[in-house]
């Protein structure tokens, strides 16, 4: 064949080599991943979508460092059965502000894109201590340190410059009142009316079952409580979001 | 001085690094510049002890005409860090299956997943590769590694990787990326050592004494500069502040999970297959003493490989908020992959030809055979799983967990200790290995485990998946979610026992290896050479 005995060329040229592998291997990613940037469907804003309060923001953040995407995930596929398991499906827009997603790629525990506001605070608070005491068949290690372990504030407010500087559409009111707010949601006698403005839907109280601290265990809580709450799908059309 | 520069150099980095403990803006960032720190301070008191204050000229200069010394320390790493990677496996296996297993925060699952993780695939894998493509690109090239004590710079830069990950996963410092845990600085080390890698071999290939480039030389090429590119934009990321450790990327959502999954399907295909198909390439035909099957096949699967591979990254998000159109793609792509994929395979196991009966008398070459088999396997269960109404059932599931590890442990592990056996006697200068009937032991050890692990995890993904979606007559969902994580028990427990006899294999290679260098030869009756005896030594 003679198209192969022309491979001598390449095969003899180690800059020919390189070039042309490199142009090879860029033409997939390109193709796939350019165009979800600018396609309707990708981008698209739906109503109730926010960037996350401080306090949830802290909260994502002890998700990511703990792992929970090796078991967890975020992602609910359009089938019956998940979407009677675990809610409505769902949308590219629910991550739109999620740097990095958490969709997993692993259920060795349950979906939990819509975890928020199934169970009450003393429960997640009690699973996350000692998760059989309330689910028997469970394998998840307990996370009881994170009652103990106060919660970092003083540096949330470049955590939410950082994600502006992404894209998330923080203002510098946000920015410059993100260590009120953080402790403000957490704690039952703040005046919170700033937070709601702000974080509109935002779950408010102590979390972790001691007022008087603020704890790491606040944040997860208030995390996982908020999880897939902010679109209100009895008034969400589908028809808008079809691909 | 001998080192002198490189003495000064570690000595101001871990300055900098005491610094940035003491300026730390998170507590995580801080206990890791201590690691930091005490690991350069370690380095540089070797090289201090190690020093020699002749003038440069005096010193005898290496003249050999091929560098062997980082490859010897990278074979040596690549035995210590399958060890441990297995190890974290096990006990990581154990965990699921015994909860209380887990030592809270420090050794949670969550956190020693990703150590096990990047343990096997960048730990031993990583080494396996750097070490075997620098023992290649030399004889295939008939040329000395290029750039001096570049090479020592690429194994000892790619081992602080390694040690600044792993202990970063246990302090909580990560980006929860699939195979891209590590943090904005760790990051753009790796990136520095990458290059540094680059260099080397590109170097070694330009200054070659032979004119074509060994097909070998292709796949570590392409291996090279692709994951430079993946890891690049995978990780590009705005750090909170540059003395601390958290970061967020770039992208977010449904254009970060892309990304992400470009990135990590193709760690799969450029990491873990095309480096690999490298090590194929040189390692079966040097032991079975033939040529390469098909030049031709070669071409044709070296660049439809590489082209096809990269497409084939959203298969692991179907029916997710990825649009269809993507979803499709990879579909399509994955299912045309399994082509290339088998040419590959049909050109290692047909490099046999002729030499069939190696396979009963060399265990070396059986472990070269029946990893080339298992990624024919592999490459075959990754398009089924792929096709979208076989993923709906397949994925979040076990099943995935057992095609990895038979691609894993079957194709990379096995293809790995062939080449780390033929390495050992001819980098110490030693007459043969220590022991033969210690690789047959290894051999049936590590495939017996791989197939008790893959068995277990098809049947415990499959049933998972099938009581996921499992309706009654009446229309009501059969079991809970708790339910199907009960149903899991008694297979992550024969899991672990796979798990556990692949590493029992590791720790009898570990012991060859080291009887091996330390010139030792076990008194052993010979293996037979035409009598078909098969029995396993159990």
């Amino acid at each position: 064949m003679a198209l192969l005995d022309k491979h001598k060329t390449i095969e003899k040229n180690a800059t020919l080599l390189l070039v042309g592998t490199l142009l090879v291997v860029s033409i997939g990613g390109l193709v796939q991943i350019t165009p979800l940037f600018y396609l309707e469907n990708t981008i698209e804003k739906v109503e109730g979508m926010r960037p996350y309060a401080p306090l949830e923001l802290a909260g994502r953040n002890i998700y990511i460092r703990e792992g929970c995407y090796t078991c967890h995930s975020q992602m609910i596929r359009p089938f019956r059965d998940e979407v009677e398991r675990y809610g409505h499906y769902s949308l590219a827009a629910e991550s739109m502000y999620d740097h990095p997603f958490q969709w997993g790629s692993k259920r060795t525990g349950p979906d939990l894109a819509r975890v928020g506001n199934r169970y009450s605070n003393e429960w997640h608070v009690q699973h996350l201590v000692e998760p059989r005491s309330v689910v028997p068949e469970s394998v998840m290690p307990s996370y009881a340190f994170l009652k103990e372990t106060p919660l970092a504030v003083k540096t949330i407010s470049y955590d939410l410059i950082a994600n502006s500087r992404v894209g998330v559409p923080y203002s510098d009111e946000m920015i410059a009142s993100a260590e009120a707010d953080i402790k403000a949601q957490a704690d039952p006698d703040a005046d919170t009316s700033g937070v709601v403005a702000r974080y509109p839907k935002a779950k408010l109280g102590d979390f972790d079952g001691d007022p008087a601290a603020l704890t790491e265990m606040d944040a997860l809580v208030a995390y996982l409580q908020m999880l897939g709450t902010l679109v209100d799908f009895s008034t969400y059309d589908p028809a808008t979001g079809y691909r | 001085m001998k080192y002198g520069n490189e003495i000064i150099l570690l000595a101001l980095a871990a300055f900098a690094a005491l610094l940035g403990a003491a300026f730390a803006q998170d507590s995580q960032f801080g206990a890791h510049m201590w690691v930091l720190f005490f690991a350069l301070v370690a380095g540089a008191i070797v090289l201090l002890r190690t020093s020699n204050y002749a003038p440069v000229d005096i010193l005898a200069e290496d003249k050999s005409p091929y560098m062997d010394g980082p490859i010897r320390y990278g074979v040596v790493a690549t035995v210590f860090w399958g060890v441990t990677g297995f190890l974290v496996g096990v006990v990581v296996a154990a965990q699921l299956a015994f909860p209380d297993l887990n030592i809270e925060p420090w050794l949670n699952f969550g956190r020693l997943r990703p150590l096990h993780t990047s343990a096997v695939v960048f730990a031993f894998g990583g080494n396996a590769l750097i070490a075997t493509s620098f023992y290649v690109v030399q004889r295939t090239s008939r040329a000395r590694l290029f750039g001096g004590n570049l090479a020592w710079y690429v194994f000892w830069g790619y081992q602080l990787f390694i040690v600044m990950a792993a202990t970063g996963y246990l302090l909580g410092i990560t980006q929860s990326r699939e195979y891209a845990e590590p943090e904005w600085y760790v990051d753009i080390f790796l990136t520095i050592v990458w290059v540094a890698y680059l260099v080397v071999f590109l170097g070694t290939i330009l200054n070659r004494k032979e004119p074509h480039i060994y097909v070998a030389n292709w796949f570590y090429l392409a291996f090279i500069i692709t994951i430079a590119m993946l890891h690049v934009v995978n990780n590009l990321a705005v750090p909170v502040s540059f003395l601390g450790s958290k970061s967020y990327s770039l992208f977010s959502g449904v254009q970060d999970a892309l990304t992400q999954w470009w990135y990590g399907h193709n760690a799969v295909g450029f990491f873990l297959t095309a480096g690999f198909l490298g090590m194929m390439y040189y390692f079966v035909p040097k032991q079975v003493d033939r040529p390469v099957y098909s030049y031709r096949l070669s071409i044709i699967h070296f660049w439809s490989l590489i082209f096809l591979y990269i497409w084939a990254g959203p298969h692991h998000l179907h029916y997710t908020a990825l649009p269809d159109w993507a979803q499709t793609l990879g579909m399509v792509f994955s299912i045309m992959l399994w082509m290339p994929s088998w040419g590959g395979m049909i050109n290692g196991l047909m490099t046999l030809s002729g030499a069939w009966d190696k396979i009963r008398t060399d265990p070396i070459v059986r472990m070269m055979v029946v990893a080339i088999a298992f990624y024919g396997m592999s490459t075959f269960e990754g398009p089924v799983m792929s096709i979208k109404a076989v993923n709906s059932l397949s994925h979040y599931t076990e099943w995935t967990i057992g095609h990895v590890h038979s691609g894993a442990l079957g194709w990379n592990g096995m293809i790995t200790f062939g080449a780390i056996y033929f390495l050992v006697p001819r980098l110490w200068g030693r007459e043969r290995l220590y022991s033969l009937r210690m690789v047959t032991w290894h051999f049936w050890l590590a495939t017996l485990g791989i197939v008790v692990y893959a068995a277990v995890m098809w049947v415990a993904g499959i049933s998972q998946g099938l009581m996921w979606r499992e309706y009654d007559e009446q229309g009501f969902l059969v079991y809970s979610f708790a339910e199907s994580v009960a149903a899991m028990v008694p297979y992550y427990v024969v899991r672990t026992i796979g798990g556990l006899m692949y590493l029992a294999g590791a720790l009898v290679m570990a012991w060859n290896v080291f009887m091996t260098i330390r010139g030792h030869q076990r008194q052993e009756e010979p293996m037979p050479a035409a009598a078909p005896v098969l029995q396993p030594a159990q």
